[in-house]
């Protein structure tokens, strides 16, 4: 072969093996310019989902958007008020607080054709809490008699069921508790709860590629890191039927991506708006736009294990912490208005009701410099001299934690009072805490997992609470905790948890900061989007127009 | 040639190994991963010792990379949090990121040598300045800058082409993050090509075949460039490898969900599986496109040869 020859054909050769692999690409364009079609169908924005789709194994937002949609559990949330309401359930009672009875509604289906009936329940629950099966939410079940048996805390379980679940018939369980506990009936909305067909258990590797429930949508297709689709479900018999010809989940890689998408059309609904779209949203969506507070709130905690931060004292300096810092501002300038000064431990939408009432931190939720720098010192100043607030580099966190310090800092009339000390990966920071290395002050959230005011106070604030980072520990705290769980009567049991809830004001284990709010752009071809309490669009009802 | 070739071969095994060992530390550097499957909660203390057994995480650091790469040569390269197999992820992704590559090296080789050999041939003249130009602004630009622009504009604002790639993948959609992968490269595949025809437009031969009256097509594409295209070639080869780690930022901008998307979420989530696995195959990828360059010269130029 002459050497031009050859020379050309490298070059050729190069080129259009390019044009080959692309030219595959190009026959398959059939209609993938997302957006909504004729059928009703919207376009939602979606993110991969971190653990494999099973309801007691599902503890973030993507994962939970989708379980939101394809189950319905004993109880659903009202997405205005919160409010508890008996959805699969047809009556959850007790005379004790302690044992209850669930009664289904009949004649339930899951997609695939078969019933929903008691033993769907009760097996999904056991499934859940047995430690050999690996769900990051089976702490859930721990309330119920026999968890310790199915989960110990070292070694292999002792026993495969949970004793304190009982089936009696088809459609009614009984549910024995290890402690009183009168909300419980409203917790189990959450997904940790959902019932699980027949299949789930016999074919399991089939089950987890197209998971099957009882809810409004059905999975029709699903293409694992890019894209589902759900459709109606035709056998659902709750009362919450969507409003549209189905969802259309697409995974973005990155949320600049989707607002791009949502700009141009190709997306309709968009819960991951980017903070910096944040200050041309409203005149780029023309109003298409909703803030609001959803149950999630930010605090700063302080490790009460390390003795120089347990004295009465540092209680004071705690306290000044929270006075020197500038809430409204903060929140106005670093999160373009998507954070609101928190003044309590729990958040608005629980409602006045559900045990929300503004001002429980009292003045020591209030800007006041000069307070602030009094109440530092007369508690013998910050301990170690300077106040760290350890936060992990790889989350949106660095601005108000610079800011958050300068905020202090200007409090005290001094350049070092305060620093932020980021740790590398969320990981890494969350296992400096919870094997108690911190020394200083870090960076702690809450999300809501069920619209009670329980929720907000007894993980995190008990004793032996699951999610107790400062290891705060107060006696009188966690009696009244359990006296508030025994009361009977709703209104009486958010007292009780009140008046606990005071007692953080002074011992202040963590700062309440701001509330989170929950925000969504969507496309001039949908309406009626609304946020629910844990700031996930509700499907159901959107609207095409 | 057949001797060279498998030592080459075999000079990949210490790098492949040496490579993937260095990437297994660096992911297990950044701490314990199961802390983070919970959010902000605290883990439940015997769920989280389970997961840590099924990911060999309470095992040394080389017993986990020995029980691996065991693993790797059976084809086996472990399963993300999410359950899927590495394998399946592995396979969809590459599929996409070649795909965005082929279109970039299309347009960087097509429209990199159209423009230098053009500057090339008229220098000093008005193409050749605004080329120069061009170039310059393209390469002092990050690529996700460019990125963000083109897609603001030619996506969002004017509407001409997708603002995102999304899923099928189409040449249309390719279109744009193919031109933002494609322009720093293409820039300098536009100076390099220019720089040697202009030095090879004096040459002896050149002059030569143009005495012998061939005509002036065929003296500028079968002597003049062939001879000229020895170096970009090396460069092209090389940057094969690189334009597929440049993807990573590409990929992410356009919403493709190839390589660099994974690789990005197995970083964040710290799942050593999905990196090791993802990062093994680009290593692969760099030193074939590196064998294949050397073995290109040979190709290109009849003096070289390899024992």
């Amino acid at each position: 072969m002459p050497a031009a020859t050859r020379a050309r054909w490298a070059v050729i050769a190069a080129t259009s093996l390019a044009l080959v692999v692309t030219g595959c690409s190009s026959s398959s364009n059939s209609s993938s310019s997302g957006g909504t079609n004729s059928a009703g169908v919207v376009t939602a924005w979606w993110g991969d989902p971190q653990n494999p789709l099973e309801p007691a194994n599902t503890n973030e937002v993507n994962g939970g958007a989708v379980l939101n949609m394809i189950f319905t559990g004993l109880v659903s949330y009202d997405p205005k008020t919160s409010k508890a309401n008996n959805a699969n359930a047809d009556s959850i009672t007790s005379t004790d607080q302690q044992n209850w009875t669930v009664k289904l509604k009949p004649g339930w289906k899951f997609s695939d054709g078969t019933p929903v009936t008691a033993s769907s329940y009760v097996d999904a629950w056991n499934y859940g809490a047995l430690v050999t099966n690996k769900q990051v939410n089976a702490s859930f079940f721990g309330y119920i008699d026999g968890f310790n048996d199915v989960a110990p805390a070292t070694g292999a379980p002792k026993a495969q069921t949970m004793s304190g679940l009982k089936v009696v018939d088809d459609n009614t369980f009984t549910v024995a508790l290890s402690q009183k506990f009168s909300t419980w009936p409203q917790t189990l909305g959450y997904s940790a709860y959902y019932p699980l067909p027949k299949t789930f258990f016999s074919n399991h590797a089939g089950y987890l590629n197209q998971p099957i429930g009882n809810g409004p949508y059905e999975i029709a297709s699903w293409t694992r890191s890019q894209k589902m689709q759900l459709r109606p479900n035709t056998q659902y018999s709750g009362t919450i039927k969507p409003q549209n010809g189905g969802i259309d989940l697409k995974v973005y890689t990155d949320t600049n991506a989707a607002y791009a998408d949502l700009q141009s059309g190709n997306l309709d609904v968009d819960n991951g708006v980017p903070n910096s779209a944040l200050k041309t949203i409203q005149s780029d969506l023309n109003g298409r736009y909703l803030n609001q507070p959803a149950g999630i709130i930010q605090t700063i905690s302080f490790p009460l294990y390390q003795a120089n931060w347990s004295t009465d004292n540092a209680k004071l300096v705690r306290q000044g912490i929270s006075m020197a810092i500038d809430r409204a501002t903060i929140t106005k300038v670093v999160f373009t208005g998507t954070r609101t000064p928190a003044t309590e431990w729990t958040s608005p939408v629980l409602g006045a009701a559900g045990g929300y009432q503004a001002g429980i931190c009292g003045d020591a939720c209030n800007y006041d410099p000069a307070k602030a720098k009094a109440l530092i010192q007369q508690g013998g100043g910050i301990p170690g001299g300077q106040l760290t607030i350890s936060y992990n580099a790889d989350g949106p966190h660095k601005e108000w934690v610079d800011a958050t310090c300068n905020s202090i800092n200007n409090a005290m009339g001094n350049t070092t009072s305060c620093v932020g000390r980021p740790v590398g990966t969320f990981a890494d920071f969350r296992n400096q805490i919870t094997s108690k290395q911190m020394t200083g002050a870090f960076r702690t959230g809450w999300q809501m997992d069920y619209p009670l005011i329980q929720d907000f106070l007894q993980p995190v604030y008990t004793t032996d609470g699951s999610s107790n980072d400062s290891h705060y520990s107060n006696q009188q705290f966690d009696a009244l905790v359990s006296q508030a769980n025994a009361q009977p009567d709703p209104a009486n049991s958010v007292k009780d948890f009140q008046t606990a809830e005071k007692m953080l004001a002074t011992d202040m284990p963590a700062i309440p900061l701001w509330y989170q709010n929950g925000t969504v752009g969507w496309s001039s071809k949908v309406s009626n989007v609304m946020l629910d309490p844990f700031s996930v669009p509700v499907y159901t009802s959107i609207t095409v127009k | 040639m057949g001797r060279y070739v498998l030592r080459r071969l075999l000079q990949m095994i210490p790098v492949f190994i040496g490579t993937t060992f260095l990437i297994f530390v660096m992911v297990h550097a950044l701490g314990d991963p199961v802390n983070a499957l919970f959010g902000d909660k605290a883990p439940d203390p015997a769920v989280a010792a389970q997961i840590r057994a099924q990911y060999n995480l309470n095992d040394p650091l080389w017993l986990q990379y020995v029980k691996y790469m065991g693993n790797l040569f059976r084809w086996d390269f472990g399963n993300t949090f999410s359950g899927q197999t590495v394998t399946s992820l592995l396979a969809t992704a590459y599929p996409a990121t070649l795909k965005l590559t082929a279109v970039a090296f299309t347009i960087e080789v097509v429209f990199g040598i159209s423009f230098g050999l053009i500057s090339g041939l008229r220098r000093g003249g008005v193409a050749d300045n605004s080329v120069l130009i061009l170039t310059l602004v393209v390469i002092s630009i990050p690529t996700f800058v460019t990125g963000y622009v083109l897609q603001y504009l030619v996506g969002v604002k004017w509407g001409i082409l997708p603002a995102t790639a999304g899923d099928p993948l189409t040449l249309q959609s390719l279109l744009l993050p193919g031109i933002v992968l494609a322009s720093v490269s293409l820039a300098y595949v536009a100076r390099l090509t220019r720089t040697t025809v202009a030095e090879n437009s004096k040459a002896d031969y050149v002059r030569t075949a143009t005495a012998k009256g061939l005509p002036r097509r065929r003296v500028v594409i079968n002597h003049l460039l062939r001879n000229s295209l020895i170096p970009v070639v090396t460069f092209l080869g090389t940057d094969l490898g690189a334009l597929m780690g440049g993807a990573l930022v590409t990929e992410r901008i356009f919403n493709i969900h190839g390589v660099g998307f994974y690789l990005y979420q197995g970083i964040v989530r710290q799942n050593s599986n999905t990196v090791v696995g993802f990062v093994t195959i680009l290593v692969i990828v760099f030193l074939a496109a590196n064998l294949l360059v050397d073995l290109l010269y040979a190709v290109l130029d009849p003096r070289i040869r390899y024992a």
